[in-house]
C-alpha cells in the first residue's frame, strides 16, 4: 500500500509545475500506469482526494491510462502487445519472451488547468 | 479563463530514480556488488542472509547488509553474529525501503572496502518492486511453503527480478512441494532467470548461489 506516497509525489511534482502559470486552477492530473507497474489504480483515486485536499489540486480529477505491457519477441521478430500478467507467452507463436518494451511506467502525463485571461 | 493542458512527462517517482542513479554510480566507483533481496514476510531472507555472510566471510571475502523492517533490529542483531557490519533501518510503517532511506544509511561506510553489500528489504510482494534501490541484482526469494503459484500472483515482483531462491528446500517433501511447477511458474513469468534451490538450514544450494554471487561480483560494473 504505496500508492499515498506516489499520490504524494504527483502532487508535490503538479504543484511545482503551477509555478509557471499562477492562479491556475488544475481541472485534470493525467497519469499513464503501466500494467506493471505495481500500482493499483482504485488506490490511486481512493488517496486523491485526501491527498490534494487544501493544495492547488483540490477539487481536481486523477484520470490515469492503463498500459498493457508490450514485449518483443524474437522469433515473430516484432513488438507483441500481452493480454494479461499471468504468462509472459508471446500471443502469436507462444514463445515465453524476455525483453519488456513497455509495462513499468508510472509518469504524469499531463494537466489541463484553467488560467486566469491576464495570466496568458 | 482558458483551459490549457500542460504536458509533463514526468516519472512519478523520479525523485527515487535519481537518487538511486546515484548510488549506482557510487557503487560502481567503490566496487561493491549491490543485491536487493525481497520476499513476502517469513520466507528466509534473513536466514539466507545469515549464512551468506559467514560463507562469504569465511571465503575471506568483505560482505556487509543494510536490513529493512518496519521496527525492531532482531534482523540486524541476528546478522551481526557473522561478524559482518550490519546497520538496521526501520520504517516504521513505511512498506518498502526507497533510496533515500539506503543512502541515509551508508552514511560513514567505506564502500571501497567492501566486495558485496546486501539490501534485505521490508517482507513485502508488492511495494518494494516500484522503489529502486540502486542494486545491480534484485533477488526475490521464495519458500516451499508458500505455495507454486506465488509467481503468478505476484508478477510485478517476480517479473523485475533478476535471480530467484527457492528457500526451505529441506523441508519441500513434508510440504508436498511441487517443485517442477514452481520453476514453470516463475519461468513463465521472468522466462530464464536463474534459480537457485537453497536450505539455509542443511547448507544445500550455498555452494551454487555462493558462486553466483563470486560471478556476478568479478563481473561487477557491467
Amino acid at each position: 500500500m504505496h500508492e499515498l506516497s506516489i499520490v504524494a509525489s504527483v502532487v508535490d511534482t503538479v504543484t511545482e509545475s503551477l509555478a509557471a502559470y499562477k492562479g491556475a486552477q488544475v481541472v485534470e492530473v493525467r497519469l499513464r500506469v503501466g500494467a506493471l507497474a505495481g500500482v493499483v489504480v482504485d488506490s490511486l483515486e481512493f488517496c486523491w482526494g485526501i491527498a490534494t485536499e487544501g493544495t492547488a489540486l483540490e477539487g481536481s480529477k486523477l484520470v490515469v491510462k492503463t498500459l498493457p505491457v508490450v514485449m518483443h519477441c524474437e522469433k515473430c521478430g516484432r513488438d507483441v502487445e500481452l493480454e494479461g500478467v499471468q504468462s509472459f507467452r508471446c500471443p502469436n507463436c507462444g514463445e515465453l519472451c524476455g525483453d519488456l518494451r513497455q509495462g513499468r511506467e508510472l509518469e504524469i502525463d499531463s494537466i489541463e488547468i484553467d488560467e486566469l485571461e491576464e495570466a496568458v | 479563463m482558458t483551459t490549457r493542458i500542460v504536458e509533463l512527462r514526468r516519472g512519478i517517482l523520479k525523485k527515487n530514480d535519481e537518487l538511486a542513479a546515484e548510488l549506482r554510480a557510487c557503487y560502481a566507483a567503490a566496487g561493491v556488488l549491490v543485491l536487493n533481496l525481497v520476499s513476502s514476510p517469513g520466507t528466509g531472507k534473513t536466514a539466507l542472509l545469515e549464512r551468506t555472510l559467514s560463507e562469504l566471510r569465511a571465503h575471506g571475502s568483505r560482505a556487509a547488509a543494510l536490513v529493512g523492517d518496519l521496527e525492531t533490529d532482531n534482523d540486524a542483531r541476528r546478522l551481526a553474529a557473522s561478524g559482518a557490519p550490519v546497520r538496521q533501518i526501520n520504517t516504521h510503517g513505511i512498506c518498502h525501503l526507497d533510496a533515500e532511506m539506503i543512502g541515509r544509511h551508508l552514511d560513514g561506510w567505506d564502500l571501497a572496502g567492501l566486495d558485496y553489500l546486501f539490501i534485505e528489504n521490508v517482507g513485502n510482494l508488492v511495494c518494494p518492486s516500484s522503489y529502486d534501490l540502486g542494486e545491480k541484482i534484485r533477488v526475490v526469494l521464495l519458500s516451499v511453503t508458500e505455495g507454486e503459484d506465488k509467481p503468478l500472483k505476484y508478477p510485478t515482483m517476480f517479473n523485475s527480478a533478476d535471480a530467484a531462491v527457492i528457500t526451505k528446500m529441506d523441508i519441500a517433501e513434508a510440504c508436498g512441494f511441487d517443485r517442477e511447477l514452481a520453476l514453470r511458474n516463475i519461468n513463465e513469468i521472468r522466462p530464464g532467470m536463474r534459480i537457485f534451490e537453497t536450505s539455509a538450514k542443511t547448507g544445500a544450494g550455498m555452494e551454487e548461489w555462493l558462486g553466483y554471487l563470486e560471478e556476478q561480483r568479478v563481473g561487477r560494473g557491467n
